[in-house]
């Protein structure tokens, strides 16, 4: 019974090259938009999230200066030390603070130069900024106390000095200062501003300041919340602090700026789930077309269908074999253009995450859903017509005009 | 196969119709297409239906054929009693007792004459290998060996024709119905056909109603029913 249908129903397939080629492009393009375009939204969601997520967890910069706006002055008074301890020992939820003070300076070592960003902190910003050793150690308690000239490295730079050769233990120089490798750094790639975060060197920020900048200041201060904690509060908390460190009175306005990466965050992956909903929108309106695309098609062809049904009927045809025979064509159909839509659409999508440097991420469940939207259609409008004549007389099907 | 089996030794006619009647449309605009039909066939028999446009012949034998249902009157075929039978049984009957050919040929289109003729035996359920060549033969005996592989399209209508009488006869059916097959061929070409029908009548035993209003046509058969508005006028057998 079943082989019968499927040879009746490869026939049929095999007679109407043109409709079945039709409606199958008709699935094809539709499943394949919709897959592609979840795909490649989905993976770019998922990347600005590991972006963010690099960024440190849970993280507040305090900058100095206020909040720039238009017809405003900036009158920066930087921070010290003092103030890096003040919010240590007085901010509840505050899992790490950190100082960090930059400057862009060369590097050299032997022949080779290379100009990078040089930051003066403490362990603490290793915490902040979610950062690892690759090799080597962290700057131990003396080190940091008295200002020894050590240096961690991010990968670029040890590229760009050493090649393949060990960095470790080296020194390297920076302007007047000679400074040890006692560390590397994991990489991390760019950040979401498109910045290289392994082109550092990092040192002890006392040696920064004395050896460097040849003054007391830090630039901003970076704070990690601990998590779970309201970094709202925080914020409010720091900002309470911090005017009184600066013995601003009620009148004055904040001369220093607390930023909360995790509204930036929030506001990035908004957006960027704003822009996959609208793709995913225009794909599902191309599968929608490609299934009234295979409506016409089946509903143009009824009359034509109606006789061949009154022909199979005649000739002594069941109403159930007819039935069968072009639900076999149908659900054929339907899955053969479903399958080559998810087989492009996933080529699509690796092709389309490579050029747009977006992670690729299968997602099952839109497959499983737009391969079934395809089939429903392709089913509902090749099967329900020829219901409706395989249950008429035979004779009227037949000379059905 | 399952068909109520009936005694081999009452010696009923093979189609038995009985105060038949069809009626079309409903309310005010119904039409009486057949308004009591008395007719009784034998086995063999080659019986032409006449009448001119209108007197419900070929509504009779779409009945005759299973292919409509009547509005009253019985039918019995093999002492059956088709107004009884359902759907699945009407169905069974075309299938291993009747053979059609119309005056529109109704095959299937971009199919080629060889499958065209293979798709009762497909219903029937018959091996590939012993479908193509009973197909095969059925092409042989109508004179089309060779062109099995040609479509509806690229076949002249004569041939088309015979293509839709080896479609019915290659499966031996028992009776075979015929609505006008020459009416939309040249002389020649109808006296070919016709003669391929009395062939298959004179030969195989096969039983035919033929439905045409063509009088030449007629005199091939051995029994012509006139019908007039939807009531026989005359039943004549000639001695041929």
């Amino acid at each position: 019974m079943f082989w019968n249908m499927l040879l009746l129903a490869l026939r049929e397939i095999k007679r109407n090259v043109l409709r079945s080629v039709l409606t199958t492009i008709g699935i094809v393009i539709g499943v394949a938009a919709v897959i592609t375009m979840v795909t490649i939204g989905g993976g770019a969601t998922k990347q600005i999230k590991q972006m963010i997520e690099g960024l440190g967890s849970n993280l507040v910069v305090i900058s100095p200066g206020k909040r720039m706006g238009p017809g405003q002055s900036t009158d920066v008074i930087p921070f010290s030390l003092a103030d890096v301890e003040a919010i240590y020992r007085d901010i509840n939820a505050v899992a790490a603070v950190s100082p960090v003070s930059t400057i862009s300076f060369k590097a050299i070592f032997s022949n080779q130069n290379w100009t990078t960003q040089v930051t003066g902190t403490d362990n603490q910003y290793f915490n902040v900024t979610n950062r690892t050793i690759k090799s080597g150690r962290l700057f131990n308690e003396s080190e940091l106390r008295i200002g020894s000239s050590v240096c961690i490295i991010g990968e670029t730079v040890r590229q760009k000095l050493f090649g393949g050769q060990v960095a470790l233990g080296e020194h390297i120089r920076l302007q007047k200062l000679n400074c040890e490798i006692i560390g590397i750094l994991d990489e991390k790639g760019q950040n979401t501003m498109g910045m290289d975060q392994d082109d550092m060197v990092v040192i002890p920020i006392i040696t920064y300041q004395r050896r460097i900048a040849g003054n007391l200041y830090i630039s901003l201060i970076q704070v990690s919340v601990q998590n779970g904690a309201s970094t709202e509060k925080v914020q409010r908390d720091i900002t309470h602090l911090m005017r009184e460190q600066r013995h601003l009175s009620d009148s004055d306005d904040d001369n220093f700026t607390v930023t909360d990466m995790k509204e930036i965050a929030r506001m990035l992956t908004s957006t960027t789930k704003m822009l996959t909903g609208l793709l995913s929108a225009v794909a599902a309106v191309s599968l929608l077309v490609g299934g009234v695309g295979i409506m016409n098609i089946m509903l143009v062809s009824v009359t034509e269908r109606t006789r061949e049904i009154g022909i199979r009927l005649a000739i002594g045809a069941y109403e159930l074999e007819v039935l069968m025979q072009f639900l076999v064509e149908a659900v054929a159909l339907s899955s053969l253009g479903g399958l080559i839509g998810i087989f492009l659409a996933i080529g699509a999508s690796i092709f389309l995450s490579g050029v747009l440097r977006v992670p690729f991420i299968f997602n099952a469940n839109i497959v499983g859903v737009a391969f079934l939207f395809s089939a429903v259609i392709g089913v509902i409008f090749g099967y329900f017509p020829a219901l409706k004549a395989a249950r008429m007389t035979p004779i009227d099907a037949l000379r059905h005009e | 196969m399952t068909m109520p089996v009936v005694s081999e030794k009452e010696r009923k006619p093979l189609i038995s119709l009985k105060g038949m009647i069809k009626v079309y449309g409903a309310g005010q605009a119904t039409m009486q297409a057949l308004r009591g039909i008395n007719v009784d066939i034998d086995e063999g028999e080659f019986v032409a239906v006449m009448g001119p446009s209108g007197s419900g012949k070929s509504t009779c034998m779409n009945i005759l054929g299973c292919l409509d249902t009547p509005t009253s009157g019985s039918y019995c075929f093999k002492g059956l009693n088709v107004g009884n039978l359902s759907r699945v049984y009407r169905t069974r009957l075309r299938r291993f007792y009747f053979g059609f050919v119309f005056q529109g040929y109704d095959l299937l289109s971009r199919t080629t004459a060889l499958e065209n003729v293979e798709l009762p035996l497909i219903y029937r359920k018959e091996p590939s290998k012993a479908r193509r060549a009973k197909a095969r033969k059925a092409l042989e005996i109508v004179g089309l060996k060779g062109w099995e592989k040609h479509t509806p399209g690229e076949l002249s209508g004569g041939q088309q024709q015979r293509v839709a009488i080896a479609r019915a006869i290659v499966t031996e059916p028992t009776v075979l119905f015929a609505d006008e097959p020459t009416g939309n061929l040249d002389s020649a070409r109808s006296r070919e056909i016709m003669d391929l029908l009395t062939g298959l009548n004179r030969d195989k035993g096969v039983t035919i109603v033929m439905v045409t209003h063509e009088t030449d046509m007629a005199a091939y058969a051995k029994r012509v029913v006139h019908f007039v508005d939807g009531l026989v006028s005359s039943d004549e057998t000639c001695g041929r």
